[in-house]
């Protein structure tokens, strides 16, 4: 009998090599005459491990990791032999990093092979659909309701309450919308249930257009993730050919069936309307709201649009799970959130927990801090919208309600750690400029706003007029937040802002000591 | 290294109608044909207008509000060095300047021997991995000196 070996095809792991790793063993295994079978699945999440090579045993699967090309033969003999090895990290589920995690929507990640359906089911998929097959519109957003789930974008809108307004809405055409234009730095959840579970994405999107009968779904992926693209394109050519997508879908009277859209390197379009603006043809132009997506969205059609992660938070809760959801997670924040733990770290990757986790137990006890080995001095939560958090506020717990209160959001939950050596008027002017740079034009606060805010900036690093220019980019960025008809112009003041009231120092001398030199 | 067809209304025709029975096509097209020739020459802006039945100022204004797509040929390699936020946390900005220095050339801009474009993306999605970079499609990770170095080389071949 082979020996099965599981190897990730995620562009995280590749991107450290695992094409090579396996391909090294691969020739390996031939020299060895070996019979090996090589699964390529996604990634586990735990990104300073990868490549990370894993081997099904009696146990469990064996993991280890990180397995660079050189290591490749060396490992392969320790698997044959089931012997030891530097590398080996034991039964990868008993890995603490890993078994800490409570893994719903990312269940399978990891686990299962991306291009197989019958895999898929294997491991509990399509429970969720099978199930609102047998129910009725009203009991399916019953479940969703009670499930608790927010959009996973970053708004945190409730998703029953979006997908009601659609069923409610009538028409003809109704879409589904999958937002997976994750253009937030630090955040990779999106990318990585797309190439490690892309069916789990498809079966929420189709429970959402049995549920308010839409027929048509679209998933506009940036185009930045390549690898994304074809992991979900090769799945829905396999859920057409297994059923589960296209007319009649498992024998029911519902049709369904999804494409793939590829955005064109437009952070806004990240935003719900300028991205249905772009899925239809258009200069991704932020449009103002109401009307809502959900009566007047694509084409001018009753729309669900959501996340690429609430999609897949759907599935689980269908299949029974709605109040085991709801169980978990803190005040209005139900549920998991796929936390994603970036930048300088030791250990970084993806973090599926409960709401509720502290900020500081995150940084410092879960990313394991720097992998520079200095202080941590400022986290940015939420992408490049969010506010950066000084460790006084590590014991801020994960929650929406939580973040909010103190200036800052979870949005995507993405958080980027920095060391000592970061410059603080440094980040605050690239949020400025990335504002302007993305900024879509439509309204003035946003445009000009952003543009006025780096040259203010760079103003006060120039040592100029210090306080009266500060003062200056606290008026900006009061007017970018209340007066711009979307995310980007109103929350960079986020960073800005906290960056400026945590990490002053970096902002030129304080008034009082500029009193004090003259 | 990605090969190219050179600009053919013929061919540029074919690849419009090919796409556009489908809805909201435009992207699409403007993809398609940057796929074939590298670029979305001018004189395919109208062609699409004129098949979509919409106004060329349109399709103009969809084209260049997108940062993906090219107005000229890229040199022969691209390579793109993600520079936000989680990158600059990991030592980004360092291997940003190491490569301006060894190609001589700001990130924005193709070396005068038209090898090489360095571009800036925004985002890789590799974040725990960082810094990291994309050549020719390949993407590339815990970007260091020799890494980048190596990258650099392969670029210049």
């Amino acid at each position: 009998m082979s020996v099965r070996i599981f190897i990730p095809r995620d562009a995280g792991a590749v991107a450290v090599g695992a094409d090579e790793t396996v391909a090294a063993i691969e020739q390996a295994a031939a020299q060895r005459n070996a019979a090996i079978e090589i699964v390529r699945t996604g990634s586990r999440g735990l990104y300073w491990l990868e490549p990370m090579v894993e081997v099904a045993t009696p146990k469990g699967r064996v993991a280890y990791g990180p397995v660079k090309e050189a290591d490749a033969a060396s490992v392969l003999d320790a698997i044959l032999k089931d012997g030891p090895h530097p590398l080996r990290q034991g039964l990868t589920e008993e890995i603490p990093w890993l078994k800490r995690q409570t893994r719903l929507t990312f269940a399978r990640c990891g686990i299962i092979d991306p291009r197989s359906v019958d895999d898929y089911r294997d491991h509990d998929g399509y429970k969720g659909l099978e199930r609102a097959l047998s129910l009725t519109s009203d009991a399916i957003l019953a479940d969703v309701t009670r499930s608790g789930l927010r959009g996973r974008g970053g708004a945190g809108f409730p998703t029953g309450i979006k997908w009601k307004t659609v069923a409610q809405t009538s028409a003809e055409q109704k879409y589904i919308v999958c937002n997976a234009d994750e253009g937030d730095s630090g955040t990779f959840a999106d990318r990585m249930i797309m190439e490690g579970d892309p069916f789990v994405v498809i079966e929420g999107m189709t429970i959402a257009g049995i549920t308010v009968r839409a027929t048509k779904g679209y998933i506009y992926i940036r185009s930045e993730y390549p690898h994304a693209v074809e992991a979900m394109k090769a799945a829905i050519a396999a859920g057409r050919r297994a059923g589960t997508l296209g007319k009649a879908i498992c024998g029911s009277k519902h049709d369904f069936d999804l494409e793939v859209r590829v955005g064109a390197g437009a952070y806004v379009c990240g935003e719900e309307t300028s991205l249905l603006e772009s899925l239809e043809g258009r200069r991704g132009i932020v449009r103002a709201k109401p009307p809502l997506p959900a009566h007047k969205g694509l084409f001018g059609k009753p729309t669900v649009i959501n996340n690429v992660l609430s999609f897949a938070a759907i599935p689980f809760i269908l299949a029974g799970g709605a109040k085991a959801y709801a169980d978990f997670g803190m005040g209005r924040s139900r549920g998991t959130m796929p936390i994603q733990l970036a930048g300088n770290v030791k250990f970084g990757g993806l973090f599926e927990t409960a709401f509720g986790i502290t900020l500081g137990e995150l940084v410092d006890d879960i990313a394991g801090g720097t992998f520079t080995g200095r202080p941590v001095r400022a986290v940015q939560v939420g992408g490049p919208l969010g506010a950066y958090f000084p460790r006084a506020l590590f014991d801020t717990p994960f929650d929406y309600e939580a973040f909010a209160a103190r200036d800052g959001l979870i949005g995507h939950a993405g958080i980027v750690v920095f060391d000592d050596t970061v410059d603080m008027a440094k980040q605050a002017r690239f949020a400025m400029e990335f504002c302007a740079v993305e900024s879509c034009g439509k309204c003035t606060p946003c445009r000009i706003g952003s543009t006025r805010g780096v040259e203010t900036i760079d103003k006060i690093r120039a040592g100029e007029r210090v306080e009266q220019n500060l003062a200056v980019v606290e008026d900006l960025c009061n007017t970018m937040k209340f007066g711009s008809l979307c995310a980007l112009g109103g929350f960079t003041p986020y960073p800005v802002m906290s960056a400026l009231k945590h990490f002053r120092e970096d902002f030129g001398p304080a008034p009082t000591s500029l009193q004090a030199a003259e | 290294m990605p090969v190219y067809e050179p600009w053919d209304s013929k061919r540029g025709a074919e690849i419009i109608a090919e796409n556009s029975h489908i809805e909201g096509p435009t992207l699409v097209i403007l993809h398609a044909l940057q796929e074939a020739f590298g670029y979305v020459p001018e004189a395919a802006i109208p062609m699409v207008a004129e098949a979509l039945n919409l106004s060329r100022a349109e399709v103009h204004g969809t084209f260049t509000f997108y940062h993906d797509f090219r107005h000229k040929p890229a040199g022969k390699h691209v390579l793109k060095l993600c520079r936000a936020e989680a990158c600059q946390a990991a030592g980004g900005d360092k291997v940003a300047a190491r490569a301006e220095a060894k190609l001589g050339v700001k990130i924005g801009n193709t070396t005068a021997d038209e090898r090489v474009t360095l571009e800036p993306i925004y985002c890789l999605g590799l974040c725990a991995t960082a810094p990291s970079a994309m050549l020719d499609g390949r993407v590339v990770g815990m970007l260091d000196e020799a890494r980048i170095d190596a990258l650099i080389a392969e670029a210049q071949r």
